[in-house]
């Protein structure tokens, strides 16, 4: 039976991770490789490196990460932020990533999706979505519209045709991230989790609003998630990998074993 | 030195990592003359099984992977570098190299898990594999260490005697098979964190018997 993953995010600007985390041994925090091995040895079972670098001419850093992210942990990982063409996933699939996430740029150019999975597989390309929370109407009959810019620009467009339109374009995964639960650790948005996940056929990566192991056993369970992103309640040293798969484990939730 | 069949299929370098990683010298090639003049053959694969057959033959690697067959290097096949070893897949309905007897189905559409609730399709992510009897590849795995999978095919083999290890996806699959100096995974061991290494360093140990 295939387990829930867990899938710390870290996010990389210029080549250095941005959050100040806690860390007991003595690692480079700054460091997105060391950080991504560490994760690695904690038993994550796959790990997000989010590019919020601005200038595009900064690239070149985050591929150099990317390699030497690679050469030391050999599980999944993806690396989302500022694609926008065919010639950014190859670098960054060739580079030693397993996957990219592609969010506004899939949006305003839909075809990027169809066209990265005829490349490079469906496998590979994961539909970032932000999404928030609007009243239902015959414009939303989802009552989720998505939004971009962090969550500044709404677009008009429903989110959950919108999952199942990058789903048939040939995204392989969808990590669909709550605006309104977003930096709450109040927990992931349940229904709406669960709303997408039991419409498409492709596995639902939950994100925003983690805060506690029972937020990810919620969303594991009545969410419908496949896997669930955890970011600041790890990076804080609140948390461990092992002690919320440990917690989740007890309540029945399969998840991978590493210890 | 150990070669990594570049038959244009999809991530190569993370098997060439994880050899090296563990320290192996390994090759990224296409050319007949290196993979014969390999001690152990890495057959991966990621992509459409119709696409991997197309260019196998296009690069003539189909009958030097036979040659090196009957010349008894060890050979291990990974994910798509399985299923083609079988007569044939559903996917692109293509005609496979027929090494093992058995064809590569489609996961059922209504594929279910114990509670009823619908799987989906590709089986993506962490899952157990249990190995049903012992072979030096698999040596010192633990039981419910797991494993990295992306498939929306799986193998199954006609001949039982060439199963190893099975998964449960709503169906039990056959997950690792061998044959003679052949083993071949639907996992992706290089991706699999430590267990994986351990497959690939045990490879990298076999002498093929």
């Amino acid at each position: 039976m295939l387990s829930k993953r867990i899938i710390p995010c870290l996010d990389v600007r210029e080549g250095r991770t941005t959050k100040g985390i806690q860390f007991k041994d003595n690692i480079d925090i700054g460091d997105p490789v060391e950080m991504g091995r560490y994760y690695y040895e904690e038993g994550a079972d796959e790990i997000v490196f989010y590019d919020i670098t601005a200038s595009s001419d900064r690239r070149p850093i985050m591929l150099d990460v990317v390699t030497r992210v690679a050469e030391t942990i050999f599980i999944p990982f993806s690396v989302g932020g500022g694609i926008r063409t065919l010639e950014d996933m190859r670098d960054v699939l060739l580079a030693g990533a397993e996957k990219v996430s592609v969010n506004s740029a899939a949006i305003l150019n839909p075809e990027i999706i169809r066209q990265g999975a005829e490349a490079f597989g469906s496998q590979c390309i994961v539909l970032g979505m932000d999404v928030r929370q609007v009243p239902s109407s015959t414009k939303f009959p989802s009552g989720y519209e998505m939004v971009i810019h962090g969550g500044r620009t709404p677009m008009g467009i429903d989110a959950l045709w919108w999952a199942r339109e990058a789903e048939r374009l040939g995204a392989g995964e969808i990590c669909l991230n709550s605006i309104d639960a977003d930096g709450t650790q109040d927990g992931y948005e349940l229904n709406l989790t669960r709303l997408v996940s039991t419409h498409v056929s492709i596995p639902v990566i939950a994100s925003g609003g983690a805060g506690k192991p029972e937020h990810l056993f919620n969303v594991l369970s009545e969410g419908r998630a496949d896997a669930a992103l955890i970011a600041s309640m790890v990076h804080y040293g609140t948390y461990s990998i092992r002690e919320i798969k440990q917690f989740l484990q007890e309540r029945g939730v399969k998840v991978r074993r590493t210890w | 030195m150990i070669a990594i069949l570049d038959y244009r299929a999809g991530n190569l370098t993370s098997v060439e990592r994880a050899l090296r990683f563990l320290g192996y010298p390994c090759e990224i090639t296409d050319s007949a003359e290196r993979i014969r003049a390999a001690d152990r053959i890495i057959f991966p694969g990621v992509g459409a099984a119709g696409k991997s057959m197309q260019d196998l033959k296009q690069l003539g690697l189909d009958s030097v992977l036979l040659d090196r067959l009957e010349a008894g290097v060890p050979i291990l096949g990974i994910c798509v570098g399985l299923q083609v070893l079988f007569d044939f897949s559903e996917e692109n309905d293509t005609q496979c190299l027929g090494i093992l007897r058995g064809k590569v189905p489609i996961f059922p559409k209504e594929l279910c898990d114990e509670n009823g609730d619908r799987l989906k399709i590709p089986h993506m992510g962490w899952n157990e594999v249990l190995f049903t009897r012992e072979h030096p590849v698999f040596a010192h795995v633990r039981p419910g260490d797991e494993f990295y999978f992306v498939h929306s095919y799986y193998p199954e083999p006609a001949d039982p005697d060439c199963i190893v290890g099975r998964t449960r996806y709503g169906i039990v699959f056959s997950s690792a098979v061998a044959a003679g100096n052949l083993v071949a995974v639907q996992f992706h061991p290089e991706k699999s964190g430590p267990p994986g290494l351990q497959i690939l360093q045990n490879f990298c140990q076999w002498n093929g018997h």
